[in-house]
Parts: structure tokens; C-alpha cells; sequence
């Protein structure tokens, strides 16, 4: 099926090219952090984690929002869904293994991460992230695997492929839950030490990732011959909805259990990120950001005139997908480290070549989605040339 | 499509059952970890900030230590590696709050490196046991198994592990041959000088202290000097209510 990538316009090559240059820069900033260290980023002795580590868990959100549109479909029998089921599950192969390169470039010791498999150490969650992403990527390939190639030769999927479908769903849940607890199992770090934190994970992710499965629809419409229909995309556009209040609603959780408790180590956190700690505020702009868009998007989405106009609906999109990339893609990470458990307040910005190389994964995620569209609607004979 | 719900459902329960039996499991062989085995050791310090303190600006502890492990004296704090260091009191001990007592004490600097947990949240994340903890008590580093994802110093709650963000070996004038030296992209920190402890010697920062500030011994053994020490006086240990059960020990 491969070939069908090889075959396109002019546009799709200028694309294609597009996106290698910019791997190929992120590329040429890893080797100069290969050779040099992680001493070439912005992280430091109290921010030990940034940009890569805050990806990554930005991504594992939208990877795991793929169940989204398969559960609906396979589940609940949600016929309509069934066009789009596979761009879901393309969108969570190239998600995992965006977050599974981001992973890699965070390793001081590149070379030997293959040491989580050769000592498996079932106490730590790293040990457990890793089988969850790497069983969620290998179930996606497989199912999307079979399922388009029995759609090109226009035949029913075979049977045994459906209880691997109703495996990916439950698993979709473990990987954003497993992430979570990467985090929320840490004495040392009080902001990221709440239980809500796997349920907070879950709610964006499945309000972020259809966002941008909505935007990718109406992109398609676009440039291709492919047309969701206007009911899915409605539908997924209640499912952001709901989320994105759900998850609104989590966050305010958070800020009044840390500001009505008065602890002060869950308190300054929260300070650092709104208004800023001991005149650092590098943070502040984003977050005042990525709350107004929150407030924007819920303002476009609960009213059902501007839900249903697909002009605003892509506003809000956009907004939901911006303001919680700015949450979990900034602010969640940092502000971890910041107050350090020594009260210590660092600033932290990305370098260029940490940004550089950021950027560059997020090309081959893209690059990754452009060619698997390209091949699930060639198979379809809904691309234009 | 209903009996698969179904089938779902009773899925995910299964696993949320198993889940929580393995960390009960967990919990209760930690607990029963912290009495004592008869015949090992349970290696501890004793400081007494009051020695510590006699001679104003002393870094003969922090110089020892950092000498005969190779430890670079890099000057940007970003990257800075160490593994015994003077911190400021209410960095030290953050939940202890001390408005009114006098400022001479409070402001002093207390000396801090690894705690040496018996329930270490470094050695509990650690993917590749690179770090973990020996039957007497030390935490231990192996810096040839680290793949430097640093989840170790997120879950240190006293911010004592380092990592090299550059590589160390060009900031070393002249390293000591007797240990090794590290390589960019590693976690360290102390580990009690366990190759001095193998040969019968004491800890370098003990050993380098005029004052006689820190006592090191058996926690085991009634009769050490460590024992006898926190017998006679009031001791803190850093953020003792998070559980970590830390075998430094500070003299009030």
C-alpha cells in the first residue's frame, strides 16, 4: 500500500519537502546535543525536565484520543464514524511515536535506553509507560493495517481483528493513566501529587485530540475529495464539548483545593504559573492565554448556533487545541519543577536547538499522518489528483 | 454488542483489583523492611550544625569529599554537580519554621547530601535499577547502567541528586586515578564513600572534619557512636513526614 505515498501533486511534494527540511534541522540540532549533552537546552539542576518531557505528555493525549472515535463506532455501533475511525488510529500511531521520540531526545544516555528492557523494573511507571505505548502503537499498526487492506480489497475485516479493537480502548485509557502516574507518585513534587491528575490527563486529551481530528476533517475537505460528513464532525464536536468542560471544571478543582488548604509548597505553584514567583513570571502570558481560550472555546462550543457553524467551530478548535497545549505542552511540567523542593525559583525557556529539535519531531509526527492520509484516502479513490 | 460491554467492563475491573492488590503487597513489604535483620548493618550520620557552625565559612567536608570523587567544580549553577553542599535553613528544612528563635541560628547554612532512605523514591522510579539500595543502607549509583532520564531527581525530595548536563572531565584539574570519573548524560550522587567504608575507613567528610560535626555508625548496633549520640539529644531529619525514613540525622 506504501506506493500510494509515492504517487501525488505538485502541492503534496512541496508539502513532503516542506517537512524534511524542517526534520532535517531538528536532526542537525540533535547531533550538536549527541555530541555536547543536554547542557544545550535550558533545563538545569531545578528544572530538570522542559520542553521534551512536557511534549510527551501532551502527545500521549492525543494519541489516546483515538478511542474517541473507535469507541463510538465499534462499541456503540455509531455508524457514522466508521469513515473516520481510521484517521483516528492513524493520528494515535504517529502521536505515540512522536512521544516516543521525545522520550529519546530527553536521555542523557541515548545509547543505552534500551537498558528499561534489558533490567525490566516493574516499581518504577517509566518501566510501565513504555509497555503501554509501545502495545498502544503496535495495536494501532495492526488494526489500521487490516482494516484498510481489507476495505482496498472490499471485503469485511476478518473476525479475530475485533476483540484487538475492543483491546485498543481499555489500552487508549492505561497509556494517559500511566502517564499521569508518572507524575502524581512523586512526594517530591506536591503540584503534580493529585489524584485528579490521571482523570485531568484523560479529560484533555479527549477534548484536545477530537479538536484536532475535527480540524483534520475540514482540512481534508479541502484539499482532497474526502468528506466526513457534517454529522461526525458534529458529533465530535459535542464529544469536545463535553470534555473540554469536564477538564475546565478539573483545573478549578485543583486551584481551590490548593488555595483554600493555604499549603504553601501547593499554593506557590499555582503562584508561579498566574502571577509569577520572586519577579519570575516567564509563564504568566501563556497561562492568562490558555485560560482565556479555554473561556473563548466553552463560550463557541456550549452555544449549539456556533457549534453547529463550522466557521466558529473551527475557531474553537483551534482555541481548544492552543489553550491545552499551552496547559499540558508548558505550564504542567515546569511548574513542577519550579518552586524546586529546596524552595529554589529557576526560569526556564527552551534553547534554539532544543526548540529546533522540538519542532523537528513534531514534523516527522506530521509528516507521518500526511503520507498515512494520503494512502487510507488513495485506497478510498477520494484524492483529487 | 452488549456482551462485549460487558466483557469490557469486567476487564477493566479485573485489572483495577490487580492493581491494587500489588500496591497493597508493596506497602506492606515496606513496612516490614524497617526491622532491623539481625546481624546487618544500618548505616547512619549524626550532624551536630553547632560543631558545624564553630569555624564560620568551613568547607573541609565539601572540599574532601568532592576531591577524592572527582566531582568538576563547574561554576554555572545551571549545571552544577554536587554531592555534599551548604544549604540555606529554610531550603534545608522547609516545614520548620522558626520565626522567633535567633537569626544566628536560622540563618546558617546546614549541611546536606543524599539521605540515604530506607524508602528511597529514587530507587522506586529508577527503569533500569541503576540506582538501588544496599542490605546496610546505601543508596548506590551505578553510572554505567543510568541512561540519564532523570526521573530519579524528580522524585528526590531533597534535590540531592546532580545530573551532568556537560561533560564533567574537562572541569577536573587533576582527578584522583583511585575513582572513576563520570561522563556527560549521568546521574550521581553520594553514596557514603562505600569504597572507603569497604576498606574499614570512614566517610572522606567525616574524616576531613576538625570539628568532629559528624558522626557516622551502625544504627544497629546500640552501642555506636551514632546510637549513643541520638540517645542523649533531640534529632530532625528533612521532610520526615513524607516517609522516606532519612538516616541523616540533625542534631537540634
Amino acid at each position: 500500500m506504501l506506493e500510494k505515498a509515492l504517487q501525488g501533486s505538485r502541492s503534496y511534494w512541496g508539502w513532503v519537502a516542506f517537512l524534511a527540511g524542517l526534520i532535517l534541522l531538528g536532526f542537525i540540532a540533535y547531533m550538536r546535543q549527541f555530541a555536547v549533552g543536554l547542557g544545550i537546552t535550558g533545563l538545569s539542576r531545578d528544572v530538570t525536565w522542559g520542553l521534551y518531557i512536557a511534549q510527551f505528555t501532551f502527545l500521549v493525549g492525543v494519541a489516546a484520543s483515538a478511542v474517541m472515535v473507535v469507541l463510538p463506532y465499534y462499541l456503540h455501533n455509531y455508524k457514522l464514524f466508521g469513515k473516520i475511525t481510521i484517521l483516528g488510529e492513524f493520528l494515535a500511531i504517529s502521536a505515540v511515536t512522536m512521544c516516543m521520540l521525545f522520550i529519546f531526545v530527553d536521555m542523557g544516555q541515548p545509547t543505552r535506553v534500551l537498558n528499561v528492557m534489558l533490567y525490566p523494573t516493574p516499581n518504577s511507571l517509566m518501566f510501565w509507560d513504555m509497555i503501554s505505548l509501545s502495545g498502544y502503537l503496535g495495536l494501532n499498526a495492526l488494526i489500521s493495517h487490516v482494516t484498510l487492506d481489507a476495505e482496498r480489497k472490499g471485503i469485511a475485516p476478518p473476525h479475530w481483528i475485533k476483540p484487538i479493537i475492543i483491546l485498543s480502548i481499555p489500552w487508549a485509557v492505561s497509556i494517559h493513566t500511566v502517564t499521569a502516574f508518572l507524575y502524581s507518585g512523586l512526594a517530591a513534587r506536591p503540584f503534580w501529587m493529585t489524584a485528579i491528575l490521571a482523570p485531568r490527563f484523560l479529560a484533555s486529551a479527549f477534548s484536545a485530540g477530537p479538536a484536532l481530528l475535527i480540524l483534520f476533517c475540514l482540512i481534508l475537505r479541502r484539499f482532497t475529495k474526502f468528506d466526513a460528513g457534517r454529522e461526525p464532525i458534529q458529533r465530535l464536536a459535542v464529544i469536545v464539548t463535553y470534555a473540554m468542560a469536564i477538564n475546565v471544571f478539573f483545573v478549578l478543582m485543583e486551584v481551590f483545593t490548593a488555595i483554600y488548604s493555604g499549603i504553601p509548597e501547593h499554593i506557590e505553584h499555582f503562584e508561579f504559573l498566574y502571577l509569577g514567583l520572586e519577579g519570575k513570571a516567564t509563564l504568566v502570558p501563556w497561562m492568562w492565554a490558555s485560560a482565556i481560550l479555554s473561556v473563548i472555546a466553552l463560550v463557541l462550543l456550549i452555544n449549539p448556533k456556533t457549534r453547529g457553524n463550522e466557521r466558529t467551530l473551527v475557531a474553537a478548535c483551534i482555541a481548544v487545541f492552543t489553550a491545552l497545549w499551552i496547559e499540558k505542552g508548558l505550564g504542567l511540567i515546569i511548574a513542577g519543577f519550579v518552586p524546586s523542593p529546596m524552595g529554589t525559583v529557576t526560569s526556564y525557556s527552551p534553547s534554539i536547538p532544543e526548540v529546533l529539535i522540538a519542532v523537528g519531531i513534531y514534523a516527522i509526527g506530521i509528516f507521518m499522518i500526511t503520507v498515512f492520509y494520503k494512502i487510507a484516502l488513495s485506497v478510498r479513490g477520494e484524492v483529487k489528483v | 454488542m452488549e456482551r462485549e460491554r460487558r466483557a469490557l467492563l469486567k476487564l477493566a475491573g479485573l485489572t483495577v483489583v490487580g492493581l491494587a492488590g500489588g500496591a497493597l503487597a508493596r506497602t506492606a513489604e515496606a513496612s516490614s523492611k524497617h526491622a532491623a535483620k539481625p546481624g546487618t548493618k544500618r548505616l547512619a550520620m549524626v550532624i551536630d550544625p553547632r560543631k558545624c557552625l564553630e569555624n564560620d565559612g568551613c568547607t573541609d567536608c565539601i572540599g574532601a569529599c568532592h576531591a577524592v570523587h572527582n566531582v568538576p567544580p563547574i561554576d554555572d549553577p545551571r549545571h552544577e554537580v554536587k554531592w555534599i553542599w551548604k544549604e540555606k535553613f529554610s531550603g534545608a528544612f522547609p516545614d520548620q519554621e522558626a520565626e522567633y528563635v535567633d537569626e544566628a541560628l536560622t540563618s546558617k547554612p546546614v549541611l546536606v547530601f543524599c539521605n540515604h532512605c530506607d524508602n528511597p523514591p529514587c530507587v522506586r522510579v529508577c527503569p533500569t535499577q541503576a540506582t538501588w539500595r544496599r542490605d546496610d543502607g546505601i543508596v548506590m549509583m551505578d553510572w554505567h547502567r543510568c541512561i540519564g532520564c532523570r526521573y530519579c531527581v524528580a522524585g528526590c525530595p531533597y534535590g540531592s541528586r546532580s545530573f551532568n548536563w556537560v561533560d564533567p572531565r574537562p572541569f577536573l584539574k587533576s582527578p584522583t586515578p583511585d575513582f572513576p570519573t563520570r561522563t556527560k548524560g549521568v546521574v550521581e550522587k553520594c553514596t557514603f564513600c562505600d569504597e572507603r567504608i569497604g576498606k574499614g575507613q570512614q566517610p572522606a567528610c567525616v574524616e576531613a572534619c576538625k570539628e568532629k560535626a559528624l558522626v557516622f555508625g551502625d544504627l544497629n548496633d546500640p552501642d555506636s557512636a551514632v546510637r549513643q549520640t541520638l540517645r542523649a539529644r533531640f534529632a530532625l531529619r528533612r521532610k520526615a513526614g513524607l516517609g522516606t525514613r532519612p538516616a541523616i540525622h540533625y542534631l537540634v
